[in-house]
């Protein structure tokens, strides 16, 4: 099958749409000659015209409430935000607006809108163009929170957050759009609130968002040599979020470890481990293990960057841990 | 403008609406019916009136958290608004919502607002979507001074004339942004300049006088129907109550009686009244025969909504996402 890149998948998902339905049109800044800050959006302008790929003013709650007042009146937007950082101008629109309406409005009018954006480190880009505070808006009742980790689930799931009749916070990551993957040309869909089994193991149980999937892969593989069988599960969405699939995983090998971006502290992380404490705590037989970011701003300088981001030496070091209960 | 007779009434009877409606919640919010905050609109009548008399059912507005007036001009039904109010499942929001999110999309209301300015962008965008849509409705939007310093405003206001959309932002300047007046919170005096930052006409109006009210958004939601951009209308006014009806005495912290009183002076509902019976529209028994029916709609309402159930303990769960 040809491969695309992560950034192509979205853009192609994206061109379908558009093509597809009349309804579908694009909003943010820099989308249009540009062509997205990572490309995203590239000839998609060409194609469309300016009636349906709209470079906004920067100026983030402007355009995120037009998205929500266009969507509540019959059009389907996809809105980007350069940086999940620029998120926090358009909190309101976001938290109080879009995730409430239906709801406030006793199950009048919908927001079927999806908006874009991305996490992660490791640009050099500091404290306030890296971060990965995705698992914020799952906190946040009435949001769908998508986190792809391969160019062939962004299109798809991409394809169904368009579809979606609510709002969908579509998390992308930054240090996956160049990564290649085997991508179908035609148009499918993939459901929200199913987990993957990237890798079969019986000792211990990753679930891994984003950029710690291949991460985590990597380090199973290594381990594999040493005859540990490591599980790897990736979410795929976190809102909804497989229980089921995590769930049956834990009990199978005992022993979890969660690696995500965000900072540890109350991040998705947090929320999966509890859920494996209340309702699989009889099956464990290790503590439960969390991969992450620390409790700092994102530093600028290269190797604090580097000690920064959770990678391979960090699941490493977590697999080590939990060897001590094998 | 010289209004017809009939549209005389019509404004007539909303006015009238508005205010009996807001005194029965002064009632029933005192005696416990409505739990929760209510921003009252007595004293602003014309300006929800006045602009909304000029639109289509297909129009669009947003609201605010004083919100009341605008739906009840835009054609809400009195005994789903209570309902609401007393936070019963028959309501518009079937009890989720409350007096500050009230909302249908079926005429147009795209939702009163609990936050100040929030509404704005929302209108911007369904202008936008109009636009797309190829239709020729128009979008009013409805905030106040204290909401016309928020960055929103300010972000709506350039998307909409960047973009010439069909949209109407309509300021209700009441001197008051809950208790900082107007000269706190503002180096100007008439909000509608800001119009020229966007390039946009910007107009300020008497927000008492009905008439005033009607012309001006006439001419407004006729030039942005007609595809021709944007206004900003300032209306002066004034709110008779405190900034709800848990506020303090009422606003009287922060206002001075004598100002409530000179305000209440210029009461536009009496102002209307002067002119219908002037130009011999109706007289004086008519006028009471009207307010007599309100009155009955309004008990027909209160009545509805004592009558309805709470919603059922399973609702919570409902509505989160469209399933």
């Amino acid at each position: 099958m040809r491969e695309l890149t992560y950034a192509q998948a979205i853009n192609e998902a994206l061109m379908q749409n558009l093509e597809r339905d009349e309804r579908v049109f694009l909003m943010g800044e820099d989308i249009g000659k540009y062509g997205g800050i990572f490309q995203a959006t590239a000839g998609l302008l060409d194609r469309f015209g300016s009636g349906r790929v709209i470079d906004t003013p920067i100026s983030e709650s402007g355009f995120v409430g037009a998205a929500i007042g266009a969507a509540l009146t019959g059009m389907r937007p996809v809105v980007e935000i350069m940086f999940i950082d620029f998120t926090t101008v358009a909190m309101d629109m976001i938290v109080n607006q879009m995730a409430k309406i239906h709801y406030m409005f006793g199950g009048r009018g919908k927001i079927p809108l999806v908006l874009r954006t991305n996490i992660g480190a490791g640009r050099g880009a500091a404290a306030q163009h890296s971060q990965s505070f995705h698992a914020f808006f799952v906190h946040i009742p009435g949001l769908k929170v998508i986190t792809p980790s391969t160019p062939y689930d962004a299109k798809g799931l991409m394809n169904t957050a368009i579809q979606d009749e609510n709002p969908v916070l579509f998390i992308e990551h930054k240090k996956l759009y160049a990564i290649k993957g085997e991508v179908p040309e035609e148009y499918y869909t993939l459901p929200f609130g199913k987990a993957e089994l990237k890798k079969e193991g019986k000792d211990i149980t990753i679930v891994a968002t984003h950029a710690m999937v291949s991460r985590s892969l990597s380090v199973a593989e290594e381990f594999a040599k040493e005859e540990i069988d490591i599980e790897v599960v990736d979410p795929r969405t976190l809102r909804p979020l497989d229980k089921d699939s995590i769930l049956r995983s834990v009990k199978k090998t005992g022993r979890l470890i969660v690696a995500d971006e965000g900072p540890v502290t109350c991040g998705i992380s947090a929320e999966i481990s509890a859920t494996v404490a209340e309702e699989a705590v009889e099956y464990l037989q290790a503590p439960i293990l969390r991969v992450g970011s620390p409790d700092t701003p994102v530093p600028f300088s290269p190797p604090l960057e580097k000690i920064y981001i959770p990678d391979e030496e960090d699941v490493r070091e977590a697999v080590q841990r939990m060897k001590a209960y094998l | 403008m010289n209004l017809s007779r009939r549209q005389m009434l019509n404004l007539y009877r909303k006015m009238i609406t508005i205010r009996l409606f807001e005194e029965k919640i002064i009632d029933l919010y005192a005696r416990g019916f409505i739990p929760g905050l209510a921003h009252l609109y007595i004293g602003e009548e014309a300006v929800a009136a006045g602009v909304c008399a000029n639109l289509r059912k297909d129009d669009y507005i947003t609201s605010t958290h004083r919100g009341h007036g605008h739906v009840i001009a835009k054609g809400a039904e009195l005994k789903y608004m209570m309902a609401e109010l007393f936070g019963k499942k028959t309501g518009y929001c079937k009890g989720k919502g409350g007096s500050m999110h009230i909302a249908d999309i079926d005429i147009g209301v795209l939702g009163a607002n609990g936050i100040a300015g929030g509404g704005i962008p929302i209108a911007v965008g369904a202008a936008l979507s109009s636009k797309m849509r190829k239709t020729d409705q128009v979008t009013v939007c409805f905030f106040g001074d204290g909401a016309s310093n928020n960055g929103v405003f300010h972000e709506g206001l350039n998307f909409a004339s960047v973009h010439h959309l069909p949209v109407v932002f309509v300021c209700e300047n009441n001197l008051y942004g809950i208790s900082v007046s107007q000269k706190q919170h503002q180096a100007i005096q008439d909000i509608s300049i800001r119009a020229v930052a966007y390039s946009m006409p910007g107009i300020s109006i008497n927000g008492n006088d009905v008439c005033v009210v009607y012309e001006a958004s006439s001419k407004s939601i006729q030039r942005a129907r007609a595809g021709e951009g944007p206004t900003l209308i300032e209306c002066k006014t004034y709110r008779w109550r405190g900034h709800h009806e848990g506020d303090p005495n009422q606003g009287k912290r922060y206002r001075t009686m004598d100002e409530v009183e000179e305000w209440m002076e210029k009461c536009p509902i009496k102002k209307l009244e002067e002119k219908i019976l002037g130009e011999k529209v109706l007289t004086k028994a008519k006028m009471n025969k009207i307010r007599e029916e309100i009155k009955i709609e309004i008990e027909g309402a209160e009545k509805f909504a004592n009558q309805s159930p709470f919603p059922d303990a399973k609702d919570i769960y409902e509505d989160v996402f469209v399933s």
